[in-house]
């Protein structure tokens, strides 16, 4: 990769790296790296003081951490479903089966900063009593996955992994395990029915991973970003961290950046960041042109036009009351130029080709959906064609065992929403409304 | 038969998990198989199956289920590239005529030379690096432009 | 922290506004169920794991935003579900809309036609005209064997199937493989599937993608008379649905009876019907004329079955042999006592595979129902799987839970079920683990032996630690278990001894002792007691007769020893055949009379669990054949034999039941220490019998046996053994036992116990061979 073009984020003021606080060293990756900025102390002092597992889980209920991965859900409660002293194996899950479209961040932890999330991993194994934990890596970056191995490889030796770590009486093994080229194993029961390999279909819900996880035993499952906050948040307090960002979204995110803009690359931000300042720490749009919409969380959060998005902050609420959400910090950036009719037509062939085809609503239903846009986009298109995307869309969502379903539906929903007169116009004139067409 | 090499990697993953959960480790037994072999066939995956004591039917819905898996002849180099949103945007359509026209080929074929074929794929989780491509499920090449793609081509073939 | 836990009988729901109270932990489909209120459904099926995949059961729940999946949904306090609402209703239409959309709409052609539960829903939730104008899916066939056809195109992936082979059948024999819109259900590469219980999955499958291969096209549903009556094939009994059209058996399905076969049925089952109408099957009394058989009337067979039986010196006692199947009706079998004894013969049986004789508890001990609520279970010398496919599937079901189910046994059919014992060895030497068993039990038991040839056995035994481990899960404080013999054990010579054990081993430990009967009347004509004590099988059949009446087998297959009844059919001056069926095997006959096979008459079975099922004839008589009891009543009138003028078989019922409640006494052997001694010479042969080659009507089936090479068996023998008898795989080696010597090839397989061969008996290319003893080998060429 081109060093510092993914990066320019940290080195301006309003940047505020911690999960990508190495990402600007040499050897970012390195156990000595990490250890030179105090890795690996906090999973050391909570073994030496004996820290208690409540303890630390009002730590992180203070710092108002949330699921990095897209669902948002409070880290601190979710870490208290699972009792820490119930017999047999538990076990806690990395989950950077990163395949949302325009999400590249755990890629960027896992290649530059992988002991934090070995570490965060560690004491989230404490906290819960687990003793095994999978790192579930996106099959795609696979120098990563074998990167990971490295740093596996280091911690054991240097005893942060495995048994009596550190010398205390607490023994934790770490197993690095790749995907093979299905988005849907980012969902975390597919992600776990993926590691006793098999297929990766999604479980129905309850029950919860954790009681029911992998191999049966209760399971936390948790993003990348998510564990490799952890460390910093033990270390500096819980207060500390809610403090970086706004009322409701604790702490700094990473947003990827992708898309029209001059820089596409990563930038963790305190959350509450107005868009327009992500934007200009990007470079703004590319080539000079103008902003046309933005899908601030990736394909499965709605899109926004320019107008709502430039009056938006980067928060849980802020992107709520826009319409839209954070979901994995996916901005993917789209300039004046861009032919929404196409770019749905790409995403519905995603999640078509995507749907892992256990539910009938998804399976059937997003091939339909891709369909008729394709047929739109060939010049084919009826008038009674929108209001059949969007019917049939309606009934996808909300009607499946997983929230693929509902993923599919978001683009063609929002999409039509902001950007009607243009798929009116295709259908009618058989061509885009925009001179260049991406398809 | 799989070769010692083979099932010493094997060997090496099944450490990760209990005794009694051999099958965890297809998705790695079959990366490994069908990098040594370019792709599966329907014996290996049977020998895979048959190595974690699992139903054969079983490592097929695997190996069916996750589209890295390669249950055709593939070329020595299998290029698989990201057309996805991100990379849509900046262009990867343009690389993919590059590479159809200088291949000779399209998506799922493999040139006479049986060097290389042509994958379209779905985002590989780099999109700051767009437009991208993967050789052999391993290598990403990052910002391609079509003269980078030239000079990829060009170091692969010789 | 205190955790408080407190029991909740029941749970209070509204279900379309109406008060209901119901136990927790079911779901709302189930509940449903019970009540009668009708949620439409495909991936669901009480029998199998939830899926929740077809999404036609969503419904809507009070306080929940999206509707719920019925099937997956437990109920809870205070739920209010409404399966009627406008909601409820838009959904199901919308997931019935996503269902039809890539289904083609080819009902007329389809097998499925008027019985499918697509078609029905899509009749009660669709829409009367399609919003999709795209391309639809189509998905190439794949075939999976003779019994299932296969029309993918028309699947709507609920994975029943695939469910059905992994949870029931034991082996994920199909999957779903591909992903989303292209996942399509296949085998390994165009595999056969295997499962004895495969047929199932044409029942379980709600569109018409898998459809019986044999009935194909043979009938459209609607013209089919359906009958219910008993499967004659196992000791289980299956409760089956006969469908008729035009007095022609077109298939068979399953009519659910929870206490035997559930909803299942076996492959054998569903598919011998095929048999029935085969070429062997006669349609007149035949008389043997310079080798020939020429087909005469009623009347003259009659006549010339009397001449010859009256020429019989009947003062003499057993002059007459008399040998029927195990799947004789218990009224025929009462005519055939009442005949015998009037006749003045004791030498009458229907145990033609047994070399142990003994009479006493020769049942299953419990109700089928009951295996289950075991906590521990030893099997001892079961060819499970082909002796009773449904049994073993819950045999199979009670391990799933439990992890307490051991095994002793030849063949290892067991691996997709999980033992906490499995010992896998030669039928010789099933005593010596028994005694070990025994050994360990009583020393923790302190039960008292008296025989003191069993104490002197007992005295050189060493435990082992296998046995140990199954002593120790049968002796668990408070545990209720159970013991079972198999069939096999009774084929061999050493049954006796296994069985004495066997119940001595149950006795001290309160267990239930069981033996799992062959066939579907071996427990009904033991209860009938149609032997004395001191006579079986192999006394009528060594003893020199005037004459033979062989009643509804294949003196060549369903004999353990075919060199022994041919010699002993030669030796008598005439000898009747009673059967459905005329082949090779019945040359030493000279006269044979076409009899009706179960479905073509009345009669009554009793199963493993002493359980009496009469039924009808479900189609009348082919040709002039006539049901078994006809012919003995009439045969009888003719011999003018004293009271035999019955004019229903359900007369000759009442009096058969009067002799089974009898309650017959029997002498109970005791342990016989000699045998044990006497080393075997050779290998020894283990001849379980594959469930597709039990009987003259399944044998004749032909899809069951289609793709076989009837001139070709194999001998399966352990690689193990191969390697120390210098063999290797497709070697073709010649064997001999006392009987007969044949050429054979070899075929490696690991279940096989060491130091012996295993050929399936009753098979065409190795029955002359004998079932059950020694095996000499000699290598060929």
């Amino acid at each position: 990769m081109e060093k510092g073009r993914q990066n320019k984020a940290f080195e301006k003021k309003e940047t505020f790296p911690i999960c990508l606080r190495t990402s600007h060293l040499d050897d970012s990756a390195s156990l000595k790296t990490y250890l030179d900025i105090g890795g690996y102390q906090q999973i050391q002092r909570i073994l030496r003081e004996k820290i208690s597992p409540e303890k630390l889980i009002e730590e992180i209920k203070i710092s108002g951490l949330r699921g990095r991965g897209g669902a948002g859900f409070p880290t601190g409660i979710k870490w208290s479903f699972i009792q820490n002293d119930s017999p047999g194996t538990k076990y806690i899950v990395c989950n950077s089966d990163e395949g949302e479209p325009g999400t590249f961040k755990d890629r960027e932890i896992i290649k530059n900063n992988p002991h934090q999330i070995i570490e965060g991993m560690t004491i989230a194994a404490y906290i819960m009593g687990a003793q095994v934990g999978y790192n579930y890596i996106h099959g795609e970056i696979w120098e990563e996955y074998e990167s990971f191995e490295n740093a596996l490889a280091e911690a054991k030796k240097a005893n942060f992994l495995g048994k009596s770590i550190c010398g205390f009486n607490f023994d934790f093994e770490l197993f690095a395990f790749h995907g093979y080229g299905a988005y849907i194993c980012g969902e975390e029961t597919a992600l776990i029915e993926s590691i006793e390999g098999k297929k990766g279909q999604p479980r129905f819900k309850p029950p919860f991973p954790a009681t029911y996880g992998i191999y049966g035993r209760p399971t936390n499952v948790n993003n990348t970003e998510t564990y490799a906050s952890i460390p910093w948040i033990i270390q500096n307090g819980g207060e500390s961290f809610a403090n970086i960002g706004v009322e409701n979204s604790g702490g700094t995110k990473i947003f990827s950046v992708s898309g029209h803009v001059e820089n596409p690359g990563n930038y963790e931000i305190p959350l509450g960041m107005p868009f327009n300042e992500l934007l200009e720490l990007a470079g703004g749009v590319w080539k000079g042109r103008t902003l046309k919409a933005v899908i601030p969380g990736g394909p499965s959060t709605p899109v926004l036009p320019a107008s709502e998005i430039m009056k938006t902050t980067l928060d849980y609420d802020g992107l709520k009351n826009a319409g839209s959400s954070v979901g994995a910090g996916s901005l993917i950036v789209m300039d004046d130029t861009t032919c929404m009719v196409s770019t749905l037509k790409r995403l519905s062939y995603f999640f078509y080709e995507e749907s892992c085809g256990q539910c009938t609503p998804c399976r059937e239903g997003t091939g339909w959906v891709y369909r008729v846009i394709k047929r739109i986009v060939e010049g084919k298109g009826k008038p009674e064609d929108m209001e059949l995307l969007q019917d049939v869309s309606q009934k996808i969502s909300g009607r499946t065992i997983c929230a693929l379903g509902d993923a599919a539906a978001v683009p063609v929903l929002s999409f039509i929403k902001y950007f009607k007169s243009e798929f009116e116009y295709f259908i009618k004139n058989g061509k885009s409304m925009v001179a260049k067409t991406h398809d | 038969m799989l070769t010692k090499k083979t099932i010493q990697k094997i060997d090496k993953e099944l450490k990760k998990f209990p005794d009694d959960q051999k099958q965890s480790a297809i998705i790695a037994a079959l990366q490994i198989i069908q990098t040594e072999n370019g792709f599966l066939t329907n014996d290996l995956i049977a020998m895979a199956a048959d190595y974690l004591d699992m139903p054969k039917i079983a490592a097929m819905e695997v190996a069916t289920f996750y589209n890295m898996f390669e249950l055709k002849p593939a070329g020595k180099y299998k290029i698989s590239i990201c057309t996805n949103i991100s990379c849509a945007l900046r262009d990867a359509d343009d690389i993919v005529c590059h590479l159809k026209k200088k291949l000779k080929i399209d998506f799922n074929e493999v040139t006479k030379d049986k060097k290389f074929s042509l994958k379209e794929s779905e985002c590989m989780g780099a999109c700051g690096g767009a437009p991208l491509m993967t050789v052999n499920n391993q290598k990403m090449y990052e910002y391609l432009t079509p003269q980078k793609v030239d000079q990829i081509l060009e170091e692969l073939d010789s | 922290m205190v955790k408080v836990w407190w029991l909740k009988l029941m749970i209070k729901i509204k279900i379309n506004g109406k008060d209901l109270e119901v136990k927790p932990k079911t779901s709302i489909i189930e509940v449903a169920d019970q009540v009668g209120i009708d949620i439409p459904r495909f991936c669901y099926h009480k029998k199998l794991s939830v899926a929740a995949n077809c999404r036609m059961c969503l419904v809507e729940v009070k306080n929940f935003a999206k509707p719920l999946p019925a099937c997956a949904t437990q109920v809870m306090e205070g739920m209010e579900i409404f399966t009627k609402s406008k909601f409820t209703k838009d959904t199901q239409k919308s997931v019935m809309e996503f269902l039809l959309i890539n289904h083609p709409l080819d009902c007329p052609i389809c097998d499925q036609g008027g019985e499918c539960d697509l078609q029905d829903t899509a009749v009660a939730y669709g829409a009367s005209k399609t919003r999709y104008t795209e391309e639809k899916r189509v998905v190439f066939d794949k075939n999976i064997g003779p019994l299932i056809s296969t029309d993918l195109t028309r699947c709507i992936q609920c994975t029943r199937c695939v469910r059905f082979l992994k949870e029931v059948g034991g082996m994920a024999e199909l999957g779903l493989v591909g992903r989303g819109e292209h996942a399509e259900i296949s085998a390994y590469v165009d595999k056969s599937v295997e499962s004895e219980l495969s047929g199932n999955i044409i029942d379980l499958c709600p569109v018409g993608a898998l459809t019986s291969k044999p009935f194909r096209y043979s009938a459209r549903s609607w013209e089919l008379v359906r009958r219910n009556t008993v499967s004659c094939h196992d000791s289980l009994g299956s409760n089956i649905e006969v469908h008729v059209k035009d007095n022609i058996i077109k298939r068979v399905i399953p009519k659910e009876n929870e206490s035997i076969n559930e909803c299942w049925i076996s492959d054998r089952d569903r598919f011998s019907y095929q048999g029935l109408y085969h070429k062997d099957r006669i349609n007149n009394p035949l008389k043997k004329v310079k080798n020939q058989w020429k087909e005469i009337d009623w009347e003259e067979a009659y006549e010339l079955i009397k001449n010859k039986i009256n020429t019989i010196n009947t003062k003499k006692p057993n002059q007459l042999g008399i040998l029927c199947s195990p799947q004789t009706t218990i009224e025929e079998g009462f005519l055939l006592k009442k005949i015998s004894k009037q006749l003045n013969t004791t030498h009458i049986d229907h145990r033609l595979l047994e070399k142990s004789f003994s009479k006493n508890n020769n049942w299953l001990g419990c109700k089928i129902e009951e295996i289950e609520s075991h906590d521990s279970i030893l099997v001892v010398g079961s060819n499970l799987k082909n002796d009773q496919p449904l049994l073993a599937h819950r045999f199979r079901r009670f391990a799933m839970k439990n992890n307490s189910f051991s095994i002793i046994t030849s063949y290892d059919d067991f691996n997709s079920t999980p033992c906490l014992g499995k010992i896998i060895v030669n039928p010789s030497t099933y005593l010596n683990y028994l005694l070990e068993i025994l050994k360990e039990v009583q020393s923790v038991t302190k039960y008292k032996i008296n025989s003191e040839s069993i104490k002197n056995a007992l005295k050189q035994i060493k435990v082992s630690k296998e046995t140990k481990k199954i002593s120790e899960s049968l002796t668990r404080d408070k545990s209720k278990n159970a013991i079972f013999i198999g069939h096999q054990v009774l084929a061999q010579i050493e049954g006796d001894n296994i069985k004495i054990i066997a119940m001595h081993i149950a006795k001290a430990i309160g267990a239930t002792f069981g033996v799992i009967p062959g066939y579907a009347n071996s427990v009904g004509l033991s209860e009938l007691n149609l032997s004395l004590d001191e006579v079986n099988t192999d006394e009528v059949i060594n003893q020199k007769k005037e004459s033979f009446i062989m009643i509804n087998f294949d003196p060549y297959f369903d004999y353990h020893s075919p060199k022994k009844i041919t010699k002993a059919l030669k030796s008598a001056k005439f000898n009747i055949a009673i059967s459905p069926f005329v082949s090779d095997s019945l040359k030493e006959f000279d006269i044979v009379l076409p009899m009706t096979p179960p479905t073509e008459t009345s009669g009554t079975y009793m199963n493993m669990e002493k359980r009496l099922q009469s039924f009808a004839a479900v189609t009348p008589p082919h040709g002039k054949s006539r049901p078994g009891w006809k012919i003995l009543r009439v045969l009888a009138n003719f011999l003018e034999l004293e009271d035999f003028s019955y004019d229903s078989s359900d007369e000759i019922k009442v009096e058969a039941i009067e002799e089974i409640n009898k309650n017959y006494s029997h002498n109970i052997k005791d342990f016989e220490n000699s045998k044990k001694n006497k080393i075997p010479q050779g290998l020894e042969l283990i001849s379980p019998i594959r469930a597709i080659d039990s009987d003259m009507i399944v044998r004749r089936a032909s899809a069951l046996h289609q793709n076989e090479n009837i001139d070709q068996a194999f001998a399966y023998i352990n690689p193990k053994t191969m390697l120390k008898e210098n063999l290797i795989d497709d070697q073709k080696i010649k064997v001999s036992s006392e009987e007969a010597e044949i050429t054979i090839k070899i075929k490696s397989d690991e279940k096989v116990s060491l130091n012996s061969i295993l050929i399936f008996g009753k098979q065409l290319a190795t029955a002359s061979l004998g079932m059950n003893h020694k095996l000499k080998i000699k290598r060929s060429s």
